[in-house]
């Protein structure tokens, strides 16, 4: 087990060096003046060769990319030229409000996914089956950001029941201590604003969580009818235990395994998703973020963003590997 | 004796009638394709007219009283007729998805029989590279690309068929691995075909039924992709009557109560993208049963 966690560790290295190299010709490739790239349009010619200096941007490539790399390791990169603040300050700001949505979205799609799945695959050929797998195969084409749309037409503008866009409302006074709303409020046993951060949370996240949701339904539903047709199955159904016992206890837990990978999965295809439906709901996360440094071409956002995010997905995929081994003993690792 | 006749696309369209989701899919996607081939025939009005008919600007369709009688789903903030830019985007959407997946795999299928068949070195760069693609979701690196290309729509759908080629040649060179330890493959080099010979003739004939597959089922994700492009505001630009780039121009009307501009665009998108994802679960259910989830 140490020995497999650790060969998964090394083989991030050669991942994580293209990652950089890929982050780092993003600038280059760019059409113009590296320098000019950084540092903008309008910048002033002292800054500009200022960062010509910084970056070594007049030696060869392979100097300039080490230079880059160390900046990098040491948490710097760059300003943008927008704001003239720090990326990494920038990102490090957002990336709560781009977690809580995710992890809430998660949540939405694990519960429901799975209920609807075990549903599906228990009484399958049934009404519920049909309607669940029907929908599912719409959740799993859902253009999220039309969806977000939708949800806000229906639930914000007609129903008035929920806000329509941002993070919090701004009658509500809020102390940052972590970053992340939710907590923030409750350490400090701020109520109000728990609930206004709740309810404009819960639009996003819906709208987020249906690809994922529909994603694990579906491999629910089949996995667990895999195990539903196995041996030990038949034998405790044949011992005379309660079909509720069969399934909840016996057939889900061993149905789990393939359902873990895919949520691991999908956690990545839920960064990217949020890419779409911060840009929707005007959410203050990073893929709002990185959208609007692609409109404005502030290229050290965008290549900031891109590194991070590959970052999160990577470590994610590394998650997911080692709770894949961790819970399936059947798995050999070597 | 006439079963043994049977060519294997007939075999394949006996089998596909009996899978009424995939038939539905395949309905679907005629529809569609029909659509944007004969768009300027079925388009009540033009996508783009000239001069712009502002005074019709989010005037509501068919469901109001006092809805637009020559626009049956109403008017964008344009002016324009909403039914008419959905006919003309199919043929946008379309294409941008069938080029995409062209571009994907045409790379990932040259990749993929290279590293599968050769192995070795090359094998090992190309997966390696495989790799480091696959450390980005797909949409992250279009945008990547996008901004190094530039907006547009050419450039979203090259970046999209970028971003998908490291899928379809892991694809392929999982195909090509199977293949290239059949007897008949030892045959050929016994007999000294050439290296080209064999992959032409024998090996790629051979993993099709993948390429297939993925390919329905990655038009999906192009389409869908291609028009959150648009949406972002980094692939079509106004005024190409693309699907996503209509919902990024019309949904701030809907606080106004103008609902038709941003539902109608993306219904045309679901529908398009359940069609195709119907059609290749069908294809690979028939194809390769093996991975039927």
């Amino acid at each position: 087990m140490k020995w497999y966690i650790t060969k998964r560790l090394l083989m991030l290295i050669p991942v994580l060096l293209g990652v950089s190299i890929l982050s780092f010709s993003l600038i280059h490739l760019a059409p113009g003046d590296p320098a000019l790239t950084i540092a903008g349009e309008r910048a002033s010619p002292q800054v500009i060769s200022a960062i010509r200096e910084k970056y070594g941007l007049d030696k060869p490539i392979t100097t300039q990319y080490w230079v880059w790399l160390k900046q990098v390791l040491r948490g710097d990169l760059g300003r943008s030229i927008v704001s003239n603040e720090y990326v990494a300050k920038e990102i490090l700001e957002r990336f709560p409000n781009t977690i809580e949505l995710t992890l809430l979205s998660m949540i939405f799609a694990v519960t429901i996914g799975c209920i609807a799945g075990i549903i599906s695959a228990s009484r399958q050929y049934s009404v519920f089956d049909y309607s669940f797998m029907g929908l599912a195969i719409f959740g799993v084409s859902m253009p999220v950001f039309w969806l977000g749309i939708m949800l806000m037409m229906i639930f914000g503008v007609w129903l008035r029941w929920l806000p329509i866009s941002g993070r919090i409302s701004m009658m509500i006074s809020f102390q940052r201590i972590t970053g992340f709303y939710l907590l923030d409020s409750l350490i400090t046993g701020n109520f109000a604003a728990f609930i206004s951060s709740l309810r404009y949370l819960i639009l996003p996240s819906v709208a987020l969580s249906t690809i994922p949701m529909a994603t694990i339904a579906r491999v629910t539903r089949s996995s667990m009818l895999e195990v539903l047709r196995q041996d030990f199955i038949r034998t405790e159904r044949a011992k005379g235990l309660s079909e509720r016992i069969v399934i909840y206890k016996h057939a889900v837990r061993n149905a789990m395994i393939p359902v873990i990978t895919v949520i691991g999965l999908n956690f990545g295809l839920l960064l990217a998703g949020a890419i779409l439906t911060e840009t929707v709901f005007s959410w203050p996360g990073i893929g709002r973020y990185v959208v609007n440094a692609v409109n404005m071409r502030d290229y050290s956002v965008v290549q900031g963003c891109v590194l991070f995010f590959a970052l999160m997905f990577v470590i994610v995929n590394l998650i997911t590997d080692i709770v894949y081994v961790y819970i399936d003993p059947r798995i050999h690792y070597g | 004796m006439e079963r043994t006749r049977e060519t294997k696309t007939q075999e394949l369209v006996r089998r596909l009638k009996y899978n009424k989701s995939a038939v539905f899919g395949l309905v679907i996607i005629v529809i569609l394709i029909l659509c944007a081939v004969f768009a300027n025939f079925i388009a009540p009005n033009s996508p783009t007219p000239s001069p712009p008919e502002l005074f019709k600007a989010l005037k509501p369709g068919f469901w109001s009283e006092d809805g637009l009688e020559d626009m049956p789903l109403g008017a964008d903030g344009l002016g324009r007729c909403v039914l008419s830019r959905i006919l003309y985007g199919a043929r946008v959407s379309l294409t941008a998805g069938f080029v995409a997946v062209g571009i994907a795999m045409f790379l990932g299928i040259t990749f993929g029989v290279v590293a599968g068949y050769y192995g070795g070195w090359v094998d090992a760069v190309i997966m390696r590279v495989v790799d480091i693609m696959f450390a980005f979701p797909a949409l992250l690196l279009a945008i990547v690309i996008v901004t190094v290309l530039g907006q547009g729509l050419e450039k979203a759908m090259i970046a999209i068929g970028i971003v998908y080629t490291p899928q379809m040649a892991r694809i392929i060179r999982s195909s090509v691995l199977y293949i290239k330890e059949m007897e008949y493959i030892e045959v050929q080099k016994a007999i000294g075909s050439s290296d080209w010979r064999i992959i032409l003739r024998h090996v790629l004939p051979n993993s099709i039924a993948p390429v297939i597959v993925y390919g329905t089922l990655m038009l999906a994700t192009a389409i869908l992709d291609c028009a959150a492009l648009g949406f972002l505001g980094l692939g079509a630009q106004p005024p190409i009557p693309e699907w996503g780039a209509m919902l990024s121009k019309s949904y701030s009307y809907i606080v106004s109560g103008a609902w038709w501009a941003a539902t109608f665009p993306g219904i045309a998108i679901l529908l398009s993208v359940v069609g195709l994802n119907l059609l290749g679960d069908g294809l690979r259910d028939i194809l390769d049963p093996r991975l039927k989830t």
